[in-house]
């Protein structure tokens, strides 16, 4: 093969990423133009309406945008206090001894099962638990959701910081030490200024994750259309909306569905960014 | 200083290690507890029939379950499926996934590289299910119909950014000293790169593809619109098809197979982890 050739070939597949995530941009605004033009955009995202009585319409994006904000942020004020103690586990305490290895494998398998599984996990043995604790009558709602959601974000942010921390260097630390400071302290006053912006970036790449997470949400906030008003109650988050209803849905839905499907990838695609740029200079310093 | 302070610093010293411990130790528990449930409720309903044989009507089920038989079929069909899908998307995102990475590799200073190298995190972090929205215009629209096609075109996209992401960064640590000596025994760059670099980073590539293929078995947002799902074991690629994922939603909303709903986790879960144990354990000789 020339050389000619392969750069070419190795170029025309390169091609395919902008074409892919182009025409996924593209599809998404034109399928979602009905919703928006029918509605007005702002009105769409503002508007709590979900009806689809023939004839009378009306849809917005509110409730869900709600449901998926507030099961992202109850999801992490819970996975917080299990993904740092990990991350300061593998990372500084127990770094490179074989407990921690076998931490980080846990943690990483965590990452690997389906949602669906953490979903029938979160159905059939926590629900029960939140129904005899009377927090919910039908153990469905947004707090079930997150807390499942919380522990399918553990592993991609404690490993992502055990990273970070593991990266503090020794002299630092060492300094720390020779003044008489304990290793808790090392850890507040040294590890944690250090680290801290990579630590702060694995937690939003996490809560990207967290955002578009489909199966489980839908089988345990409950489906319903409306504002959550407390995190004890049901509601939909934008992809278990998308889940339930996008099979039967046609015309005005269909869009209105779409719409929030862009609204979702807009979100995710920003949060992402952040997050990315953030590591990276992280990194650098 | 007193001695009370130094005491009290040394104390939340210790305080500290064994709530990071507690905590630590505790974030292993749902992993067992999943594991656990999942064994226990389903470790029966596999035998070879369940392997071998479709899903039955809900009708069927219902029959047997008023007898106080054992429900009769399996999830053949959805392992066929998901074969199937996974097969075709692997053909693609394979050799695209590793040529985009190659490209990234070594022109990692262009600016369309750093683009590309950007929308490859923006597509790896896209939620599944819009893929599967995207993957209904693009395919199921035109086809007009749900097809296996169309679930292993969201199965491929998927897949995508974590082959090129595994290939980009294992051609990254190859030592340049050995594409220098591929070039210097008068290699044009494309035999360098298939004959050297290629075959020395065949470890961290083939991990990243079973990482990518454990990532989307268990998907099933995106085959929902999709794949759609089907009753009987089929092998043509224009028709609705199903997917193990798929089945266990299935039966997970149908109150006549619910008992069905165990095993077939079970068997995912089992295929997924160890896949994942496999990718972790090469990873680990390959770095070594």
């Amino acid at each position: 093969m020339n050389d000619k050739l392969y750069r070419i070939v190795l170029f025309a597949t390169t091609l395919i990423m902008p074409i892919v995530c182009g025409g996924i941009v593209y599809a998404l605004v034109t399928d979602a133009y009905d919703a928006f033009e029918h509605f007005g955009f702002l009105k769409f995202l503002t508007s709590s309406e979900w009806s689809y009585t023939q004839g009378k319409e009306q849809y917005g994006a509110l409730p869900f945008i709600t449901g998926t904000l507030m099961t992202t942020l109850v999801a992490l004020i819970f996975c917080i206090p299990f993904s740092l103690p990990v991350a300061l586990f593998v990372g500084e305490y127990f770094k490179g001894t074989r407990v921690a290895s076998i931490l980080s494998t846990v943690t990483d398998l965590l990452a690997g099962i389906p949602s669906i599984i953490y979903g029938l996990w979160g159905f059939y043995t926590l629900r029960p638990i939140i129904i005899a604790l009377n927090i919910s009558p039908q153990g469905s709602s947004v707090l079930t959701a997150s807390l499942v959601l919380a522990i399918m974000i553990i592993p991609y942010a404690s490993s992502l910081s055990a990273e970070f921390i593991k990266m503090v260097p020794n002299d630092l630390k060492e300094g720390a030490y020779s003044l008489g400071a304990t290793r808790a302290e090392v850890i507040q006053k040294v590890v944690f200024p250090v680290a801290g912006s990579g630590i702060f970036s694995s937690y939003v790449l996490a809560i990207g994750r967290a955002l578009g997470e489909t199966m489980t949400v839908t089988m345990l906030i409950g489906n319903t259309n409306n504002i959550p008003n407390s995190i004890t109650s049901t509601g939909n988050s934008m992809a278990s909306i998308i889940a339930n209803q996008f099979g039967e849905a046609d015309g005005l839905r269909l869009s209105s569905l779409i719409a929030i499907g862009l609204v979702l990838f807009m979100i995710t695609a920003t949060i992402n960014l952040i997050g990315k740029i953030m590591i990276k200079r992280a990194r650098i310093s | 200083m007193s001695t009370l302070k130094i005491k009290n610093r040394l104390y939340r010293d210790k305080l500290m290690l064994w709530i990071v411990c507690i905590l630590a130790a505790l974030s292993v528990g749902p992993l067992l507890a999943i594991l656990g449930e999942v064994l226990l409720r389903g470790y029966d309903q596999l035998s070879w029939s369940f392997f071998t044989e479709p899903t039955p009507t809900a009708y069927k089920a219902m029959k047997a379950i008023e007898a106080g038989e054992r429900i009769p079929g399996g999830i053949a069909n959805g392992i066929v499926g998901t074969m199937i899908m996974l097969g075709m998307a692997i053909v693609i995102a394979v050799p695209a996934g590793i040529l985009c990475g190659t490209f990234l590799a070594e022109h990692s200073n262009s600016r369309f590289a750093q683009i590309v190298s950007y929308l490859t995190d923006l597509l790896q972090g896209t939620p599944s299910v819009i893929i599967g929205i995207i993957t209904y215009i693009w395919v199921v629209v035109p086809m007009k119909g749900y097809s296996a096609f169309a679930g292993s075109v969201a199965l491929c996209i998927m897949m995508l950014p974590l082959i090129i992401r595994s290939t980009e960064e294992t051609l990254k640590i190859i030592p340049a000293s050995l594409k220098e000596a591929g070039l210097a025994l008068g290699g044009n760059k494309a035999r360098v790169m298939l004959k050297v670099q290629l075959p020395a980073a065949f470890g961290g590539i083939f991990t990243g593809i079973l990482l990518a293929i454990s990532r989307v078995i268990g998907e099933t947002a995106p085959l929902m619109f999709t794949a759609l799902g089907c009753s009987h074991i089929r092998f043509s690629v224009d028709k609705p098809i199903s997917a193990v994922p798929l089945l266990i939603w299935e039966f997970f909303n149908d109150p006549n197979l619910q008992e069905l709903i165990w095993g077939a986790s079970l068997f995912l879960l089992l295929f997924v982890l160890t896949l994942n144990l496999i990718a972790k354990y090469l990873a680990k000789k390959w770095n070594q």
